[in-house]
This record gives C-alpha cells, sequence and structure tokens, in this order.
C-alpha cells in the first residue's frame, strides 16, 4: 500500500447548507435528496422513514442518511444520462432537521433482488456530529421473510440482532410506507457493517 | 468491477472518542460486521459534469449579493487518488466551511461573530482526468464550540466525495498547516494515528499560489484502493 488513507471525519452540525441545501431551504443545489426514485421510474413506490436515536434514547435532529440501491429490477444505476431518462437516481440523502418527528424520509422504489440467494434491500450510511466515522448499515423488507431468510449476509447478523435491519411495511393514506429506526446504542443497537 | 479492499480502520479514529464528548452517546458500541463486498458495495452514484455549475466551484464568488467576500482568498488544490496511487478521475467533491470571522451561514450556528452577506461558503468541483480538483474560497475563521471549557475549532473546510463507490465514501476535513489549535482539538485528535492525522493538514504551496490573488494550498485524498482479482458475479 503506497499511501495511507485519508481519515474520516465528522460532517458536524452544520453540514445543511452544503450538502441538503434544497431540503433545509438554502440557496444552493443538491447532488441528491429524499427522492431517489420520480414519479415515472418503473416499481411499487414506497417511501421509507424512521428515526435516529443516540444512546439515551433521544431523537437525532442532526444527522444525515444516506440511501444507495438498486431500481426494481435489480440493477444499480451509476450512469447520470441513464438516471435522467429513468427517473431512477439509486442515490438518496436526507438530513433528519426538517420533519416535525425528525425523522428521515425517501420516496423511492422497493429495490428488486440484485443477485440469486440475496433479499431485496437498500444500503445506508449515517453520518452525524459525533461521528467520526460513518457507519454503513442496511435495510431490509419485513414482507420479504422466505428471501430474508436465505440472504447471506442477513442470516451472517445473530439472529437476536437480525430484527435492527429489518423496515415494517404500513399501508398509510398515503401509499405503503416502510419504517425503522436507526439505534445508535443500546439493547436494539442497529447493526453496522464493516463494508 | 473489481471490489475495494478493506477499510484501514488503522487510518480511522474509533466511533467512540471520550475527548469528543458527542461520541459518547452516539457512535455504536458494538464492532461493526464484516462483509463481503459485492456490487452493492462496488457501484456507486456517478456525476456528471453538468452537476457542477459555473460558480459551484469558486466561494469567493458563489454568494455574493453585493460585493466581494471579506477575509484571506486561498484556492486549494488536491489530487484524489487510491492507496495505490491511481488517481480517480471525474470524483465529485462537495465542500462547505465557516467564514472568514469563523461562522456558519447554518441557521443554528449561534456564535456572535459576523456572517458575511457576500459569502455562503458552500460548493462542488470535480477531478479531472488525472484526478486533480481545485476551488477557490477565503481562509474559514477559528469558531468556538460547546465541547469544553475554551474549546475552538481549528480552522477547516469539509469536503465529502463518494470516489468510484459507495464503500469509497469519505467525509474529512482539511486543516492548514502550523495551526495551533491542532493539538488542542478533539476532532483532529479522535484520529489516534500521528502519522494519519497528517494526512488532514494541507500544505502550504507557493507554487499553487496566485500572484496578487490568492494564497495556494494542495490538499491530497486518499480513498481505498481495489483488490486485484475481479469480484464473482
Amino acid at each position: 500500500m503506497a499511501y495511507g488513507e485519508t481519515p474520516s471525519q465528522t460532517v458536524g452540525p452544520y453540514f445543511a447548507y452544503g450538502l441538503t441545501a434544497g431540503q433545509y431551504a438554502y440557496d444552493f443545489t443538491d447532488i441528491a435528496d429524499t427522492t431517489i426514485a420520480g414519479p415515472d421510474a418503473d416499481g411499487e413506490h414506497i417511501r421509507i422513514t424512521g428515526r435516529v436515536l443516540d444512546g439515551n434514547g433521544d431523537v437525532v435532529n442532526d444527522a444525515m442518511i444516506e440511501i444507495w440501491q438498486a431500481d426494481a429490477n435489480g440493477a444499480y444505476t451509476e450512469n447520470p444520462v441513464d438516471v435522467a431518462s429513468s427517473g431512477f437516481r439509486g442515490l438518496g440523502r436526507c438530513g433528519t432537521g426538517t420533519d416535525a418527528q425528525n425523522r428521515f424520509y425517501f420516496d423511492t422504489v422497493k429495490p428488486g433482488v440484485v443477485a440469486d440467494g440475496t433479499a431485496p434491500f437498500v444500503n445506508v450510511i449515517v453520518f452525524m456530529r459525533g461521528m467520526l466515522v460513518h457507519a454503513f448499515t442496511r435495510f431490509y423488507f419485513d414482507d420479504e421473510a422466505a428471501l430474508n431468510a436465505k440472504d447471506d449476509i442477513l442470516q451472517s447478523v445473530p439472529a437476536d440482532r437480525r430484527d435492527t435491519l429489518i423496515a415494517k411495511r404500513v399501508e398509510t393514506r398515503t401509499g405503503v410506507e416502510y419504517r425503522i429506526d436507526i439505534h445508535m446504542q443500546g439493547d436494539a443497537e442497529t447493526v453496522f457493517f464493516d463494508v | 468491477m473489481s471490489t475495494f479492499k478493506p477499510r484501514d480502520w488503522g487510518s480511522h479514529a474509533p466511533f467512540i472518542a471520550p475527548g469528543y464528548k458527542s461520541t459518547i452517546l452516539r457512535g455504536p458500541t458494538q464492532a461493526p460486521l464484516a462483509i463481503k463486498s459485492g456490487l452493492s458495495e462496488g457501484t456507486g452514484p456517478r456525476f456528471a459534469p453538468a452537476s457542477v455549475r459555473k460558480l459551484d466551484f469558486d466561494l469567493t464568488k458563489n454568494g455574493i449579493t453585493n460585493g466581494e467576500p471579506l477575509g484571506e482568498r486561498i484556492v486549494v488544490h488536491g489530487k484524489v487518488m487510491d492507496t495505490d496511487g491511481r488517481p480517480q478521475p471525474d470524483i465529485l467533491v462537495e465542500v462547505w466551511q465557516a467564514n472568514a470571522a469563523g461562522r456558519y451561514v447554518h441557521k443554528l450556528d449561534q456564535h456572535d461573530a459576523p456572517l458575511d452577506p457576500n459569502f455562503r461558503g458552500s460548493g462542488r468541483c470535480m477531478t479531472d482526468a488525472n484526478g486533480n480538483y481545485v476551488f477557490y474560497t477565503i481562509k474559514p475563521g477559528a469558531y468556538p464550540w460547546g465541547n469544553h471549557f475554551n474549546a475552538w475549532r481549528p480552522n477547516h473546510i469539509h469536503l465529502s466525495l463518494f470516489g468510484p463507490g459507495f464503500a469509497t465514501r469519505l467525509v474529512t476535513q482539511m486543516y492548514f498547516p502550523g495551526d495551533p489549535l491542532l493539538e488542542l482539538d478533539p476532532i483532529f485528535l479522535g484520529t489516534e494515528d500521528a502519522a494519519a492525522r497528517e494526512r488532514l493538514i494541507s500544505k502550504f504551496s507557493i507554487e499553487k499560489t496566485e500572484e496578487g490573488f490568492a494564497l495556494g494550498y494542495q490538499f491530497d485524498i486518499v480513498l481505498r484502493g481495489r483488490n486485484a482479482t475481479p469480484m464473482e458475479n
């Protein structure tokens, strides 16, 4: 290894006018926001929402969550031209400081299966003041029990912690929501991955 | 597509670094579970040059309302590469920072220092074919924070990059050489390895300094390298 990695540093409390300007109504553009899939994207349109809780169980109002996910066919869309034509961006970014309950929320489509023997899921990164290194996790879906039972990575998680990764489907007046909270610490501490 | 080498945890801070108090209740207490990386980690968002507008890379101009921002103009050059020294082209770099007085535009920043009507403090740029990026800005000021008595953050600029995959995601801070606050700053010191910490400090460069206009700094960024063998699909 010729060069050492540049250390990670915290995103701090004041990221919003740089990274999530549109969501927080600052006069700057975004490269990603809470819309992962636009209305024209193929697939079942869903909202993913939840809270981030600290070791006291207090809701964190200055976290930033990013999601990177496959489209409804299980394909990752890296090419910006494909993003523009399909309405599927794959990337989402949301701060927890604008929702009345300090939730993160993403409008997207349910991802397809990326490879045989895996369950659908979205990749998640958690950033916040108080984290010098961001943490990777995943959200799986509770109505995919059969596939979840065969997913190698989910099954590699100790059984008593697996539920921390599974979002719960709720039918609301405005559509389908999957709800999941991220617990940084405590009995229900979310499983984070070293990817 | 190939996968990325594992993160070198020796180059990074632990999740809980008690000197930085906010980590105590916010850092995970259990070690992250290692997973075999695949498509989901090896892919990541790409950005078209069009996602960077004309003035995005010039923070001395992109927040102007009625004049020039106050403070010391600087130009920051850097190369984004991986741990094998391979330049990383077409990488989006997002930046944000306090103004010359040490005040952020953010609505929750209550520090009693003036806002600058001509400086917002956020921008972005992309690396070229050789992995080089450049942005213009104002040298950010130091500011107090509540971590401990008389705590002051050293001058710093926040940078955010995806790199070539979701696994290479990096958010970091660039510091300035010779800053006496560095050895007192629990965020900088959160990285326990002194040699790794040095990589957070930019270098003053008279070659990059622009005659009569702006002091030059060099800040190279090193992301995880790729494994030699392609992943199995």
